[in-house]
């Protein structure tokens, strides 16, 4: 039997939406192949789809709900069924509901993926707002998308025509001129509903590439264009682009005139927006005034309806017609008028946005960079007069803590260069027909918090504007403070579903460690046993993509997931969380899955069997959640009207909700807190560029590495250095060595290669040993090469949001010796797998024999359980 | 050996524009899966070449390499099917095909046809 599902999630782990063909026989998974027909992946998979036979079977894997019998951490379990695991859980967090209320039940979600409607389907039922992304400063992707919902009212990708039937093949897509890889190496990691390999397809069909980013990826090798920048300079970066377009004329102006708010005035006095407010009586605070040319007077904008009007006219007075706004305001005509008869000077939000750029000269960005002044310029004017051109930008983006004004920067170059939603430029990405299951930017969704009352518990969502509007979540940083003040009020259990806090996407986890064991109550659901479940007082087994029934619309096509097979014991996220939600909440909406399934897809018109007869569904032409051109045809607002879903109606320069949630209105860049200019004396001691994260190509994160022919491809824990660097420090090829900084220190091994700067130490993050000890203190060998430990938490930036695993600092020395367990190299032969051929002028250091010398794999991990 | 030497001339092959291979290892575990082989052996190997280059700079190239277990996917080929490697590979950069055929197309540098097997 074969069965066309799609992949999302359990198993290969990553965002996915592959079409997958999995060939059944008597009930046992034998075989998983690329669906050919499938829009996103043609028939190709990448290696962990590849490998889901050693994941389904594999004899680590958790089969049946288990409860702790001796102390956390000790590694002592009862097998209990899976009744008496509901049972248990609604007993324990019914008691922490009914004393200290369901705010005090913080469920925490990894990379969200599927799980994420699952896990608000339970905490929302159990009525609790407190839905956590357990990195600190939420610093995968919700910030990008958050920052760019605040400028543009909608989030956007890369189009690599997965929108369009024939997809890049189609005849409405324009194959990009040029592709800026922004902090990605695409291919390996694990893009959210974006195919890494288009990338590839579309550089046979011509396409030139930029590439930002302080490796040498395989784009940066064939980049036309490769910025070999400083980590967590991203935003000095982009200014310095603005600067280059905006002073050699290089932008869109009619959009600018058009579609941004770039005419709307400011005050000088109070450097804010002048309302209409500011001007009339009766005038609205929401709305905002331009300088109209053709009368040399105000005029105001009234965001609700998207037209002019004449200060002080009635109410229903028609709209103002053939009004001229100055992008800037003549010199002599500078002061407005206010209410109280007192003049104030004003400019155009354009005047301050390119004042705010012309402070990144392009000498200045080189020198923040580290890059050379020519090869900013020649990359700017390369994107500038490519047409079309796209974007694509990665988790990188998000690891500095002003994210917010990076990204601000970043979606101003695609909107001022006349690429907004147009064929292969970057389109507006929503989900498919709107169907959504729990609120995203944009959209709802079924899945909702009782009432609205209930939200305003929700952890830092008062302190931090951004989080009541665009990100439905527990601010991480200040919940796990929260664990150990208890204020304001007490967290005294934690749901973990899909996420390993200690082993995978907690910073400190020694301190995640401590904050699990303050709690009265944790249950972990995954599908084997992590760090982080090793602390639990209940682990229940989930299923993989492959045993359950499910949607995907993340964001197109519509996809639906069925199930192919079961595995005895295992149960899916979303029957388990449907189950429990019930049981919490005997009113619950849906009698079954099923129904909620339906509700989810019923935007599209078909119901969940509808669907999984199809597989999968493009929404048509005309649907606000298919491109082209869609704030010129009023698909974007709800009104029908041309334009943004923004306060002003406009894409704006000069963000209005930044200014009201007291931040900086405008994009710019700032140093991230541990850095050579920000530390100097810290970087004194420490003094290589530590970034972390680089993407394996058979990894998500942190899992995997228990799945022998994944862990073969990429046995160890890997340190990058450039060959010179290693020489300095006494360190030699395949050696393993400390990375160290203020906050703790790693076990990885060396690998000395050129693709790295000088200046860098590039380590692989989300490192433990599954094939190690369980219980404390080893909590499977944690504590060896987790780089998290040199990641401290509560360095989020100003707004929440941004964190810093790619740009901080360290010093490597050698350590001697192999972790314990881990994969070591023996007397002879080469390892299964990559062979580096550094081929470098400069040899390790004397008295080092090179270690890559020695050999082959001593554990083989197929042995082993 | 010698019967091996005198194996005959192979006739299909695997061309890689190697130009586009960017190292993913779906190629390597395909096989593995297809043939059934455990972690340490597989018909194909992806190795990583990182080539020094003037001026302070370098090149990343990644290159399939086939085995002495790479049997061609006799079984799937013979029902029509891409081999699995093929199939699979992310890239769209390996062809399976007859050899002279295959030369043909070496239309641009950076490739390499391979013939394992006779
Ligand atoms: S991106 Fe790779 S691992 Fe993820 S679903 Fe697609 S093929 Fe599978
Ligand atoms: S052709 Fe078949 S046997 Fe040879 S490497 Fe590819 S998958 Fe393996
Ligand atoms: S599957 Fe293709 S792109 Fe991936 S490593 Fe193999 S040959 Fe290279």
């Amino acid at each position: 039997m074969i069965v066309r599902t799609t992949a999302w999630s359990a198993g290969p782990g990553c965002h996915g939406g592959c079409g997958v063909l999995a060939h059944i026989e008597d009930g046992r998974l034998v075989k998983v192949e690329g669906d050919p027909e499938h829009p996103i992946n043609r028939g190709r998979l990448c290696s962990r789809c590849l490998a889901m036979t050693q994941y389904v079977d594999h004899p680590g894997r958790l089969r049946s709900p288990r409860k702790r019998v001796g102390e956390r951490g000790e590694n002592k379990w009862q097998d209990i069924s899976w009744e008496e695991a509901y049972d248990l859980i609604e007993e324990k967090m019914g008691k922490i509901r009914e004393e200290y209320g369901p705010e005090s039940v913080v469920f925490s979600m990894g990379t969200g993926r599927d799980v994420g409607a699952w896990i608000c389907l339970l905490a929302y039922n159990y009525g609790s707002p407190n839905v956590m992304f357990a990195l600190s400063g939420i610093g995968c992707y919700s910030p990008r998308i958050a920052a760019s919902e605040t400028v543009l009212g909608d989030y956007c990708v890369f189009d690599g025509g997965q929108w369009l039937p024939k997809g890049h093949d189609d005849p409405r897509y324009k194959v990009p001129e040029t592709i800026v890889i922004w902090g990605y190496n695409i291919n390996a990691s694990c893009p959210d509903n974006i195919f890494g390999h288009w990338i590839t397809d579309l550089m046979k069909k011509g396409s030139k590439i930029i590439c930002i980013d302080p490796r040498l990826s395989f784009f940066a090798s064939r980049a036309d264009k490769w910025l070999q920048l400083r980590p967590g300079t991203d935003g000095a970066l982009a200014m310095g682009f603005l600067n280059v377009i905006i002073n050699e004329d290089l932008y869109d102006r009619e959009f600018v005139e058009k579609w941004t708010n770039a005419p709307h005035l400011v005050r000088s006095d109070t450097g804010t927006l002048l309302r209409a407010s500011d001007l009339v009586e009766d005038g609205s605070p929401d709305d905002f005034v331009v300088w109209d040319t053709s009368t040399g007077a105000p005029a105001i904008w009234d965001a609700a309806n998207l037209e002019f009007r004449a200060p002080g006219a009635a109410p229903d007075a028609p709209s103002l017609t053939g009004v001229v706004p100055a992008l800037e305001v003549p010199a002599e005509q500078c002061a407005v008028h206010l209410l109280d008869e007192s003049s104030v000077p004003v400019k155009t939000v354009w005047s301050v946005f390119c004042a705010e750029v012309a402070e990144y000269p392009v000498d200045k960005v080189a020198q923040i960079t580290w890059l050379r002044a020519e090869d900013i310029v020649e990359a700017a004017r390369l994107y500038a007069t490519s047409k079309p051109a796209t974007i694509q930008w990665g988790v990188a983006v998000d690891m500095t803590p002003a994210i917010t004004p990076t990204s601000m920067a970043i979606a101003a170059l695609w909107c001022l260069t006349g690429n907004l939603d147009v064929p292969g430029g970057n389109v507006v990405a929503r989900s498919a027909f709107g169907a959504v299951a729990y609120a995203l930017p944009g959209s709802r969704g079924p899945i909702q918090l009782p009432s609205q009352e209930v939200d305003t518990t929700r952890i830092a969502r008062d302190r931090y504007g951004v989080l009541s509007e665009f990100i439905w979540r527990a601010q991480t940083d200040v919940t796990l403070e929260q664990i150990f003040t208890g204020k304001p009020y007490p967290i005294k259990g934690m749901w973990v579903q899909a996420c390993n806090l200690v082993g995978g996407i907690g910073y400190d986890p020694q301190r995640w460690v401590k904050a699990l064991k303050k709690l009265d109550f944790v249950c972990v659901v995954d599908t084997f046993m992590t760090p982080t479940a090793e602390l639990a007082d209940i682990v229940l087994p989930a299923a993989t993509f492959l045993e359950k029934d499910g949607i995907r619309s993340w964001w197109t096509p519509l996809e639906s997931i069925v199930k192919a097979m079961e595995v005895e014991g295992c149960r899916p996220d979303n029957e388990i969380n449907f189950e429990l939600a019930r049981r919490f909440n005997p009113d619950l909406k849906w009698n079954d899955l099923h129904e909620l399934l339906d509700e989810i897809v019923s935007p599209s018109g078909m119901t969940f069997d509808e669907l999984a007869k199809k597989g999968w569904e493009l929404p048509p032409d005309g649907d606000p959640s298919a491109p082209y051109h869609r704030h010129e045809r009023g698909l974007l607002r709800t009104d029908g009207k041309p334009g943004f879903k923004t306060p002003s109606g406009k894409m704006e320069l000069y963000s209005v909700l930044r200014e009201r949630w007291g931040f900086e209105p405008l994009p710019h860049h700032e140093e991230p807190p541990f850095s050579p200019v920000s530390s100097p004396e810290l970087f004194e001691q420490y003094p290589l560029i530590l970034t972390t994260g680089r993407r394996s190509p058979v990894y998500f994160n942190s899992e995997h590495r228990n799945i022998p022919w994944l862990r073969e491809a990429d046995p160890d824990p890997v340190v990058e250095l450039h060959p010179e660097t290693g020489a300095a420090l006494g360190i030699g090829n395949g050696e393993w060595v400390w990375i160290e900084n203020m906050f703790g220190k790693a076990r990885l091994k060396a690998k000395l290669t050129p693709i790295v700067p000088r200046w860098l130490a590039s380590a692989a993050h989300g490192w433990w040993y599954p094939e190690q000890e369980g219980a404390e203190p080893s909590l499977r060998g944690v504590w060896d090469s987790s780089t998290n430990q040199l990641l401290p938490m509560g360095y989020q930036g100003k707004d929440g949001l941004g964190t810093h695993a790619k740009c901080t600092l360290c010093r490597v020395y050698r350590a001697h010796t192999a972790p314990p367990g881990a994969y070591t190299l023996p007397e002879g032969g080469v390892i299964g797998g990559a062979v580096s051929v550094a081929g470098t002028a400069h040899g390790p250091a004397p008295g080092h024999a090179p270690a890559t010398a020695r050999g082959a794999l001593v554990r083989n991990p197929d042995k082993e359980a | 050996m010698a019967a091996k030497r005198k194996a005959k001339a192979p006739k299909n092959g695997l061309l890689i524009d190697y130009e586009y291979c960017t190292g993913c290892y779906a190629c390597q575990v395909a096989c593995q899966q297809e043939h059934h082989w455990p972690a340490g052996m597989s018909g194909i190997r992806v190795h990583e070449i990182v080539q020094n280059l003037p001026n302070d700079k370098a090149y990343l190239t990644y290159l399939p390499f086939p085995t002495e277990l790479c049997v061609l996917c006799a079984a799937r080929t013979r029902k029509g099917q891409q081999p699995a490697c093929v199939q699979h590979c992310m890239a769209a950069c390996m062809r399976y095909g007859k050899i002279e055929e295959l030369a043909k197309e070496m239309s641009k540098p950076r490739m390499v046809l391979w013939a394992p097997r006779g």
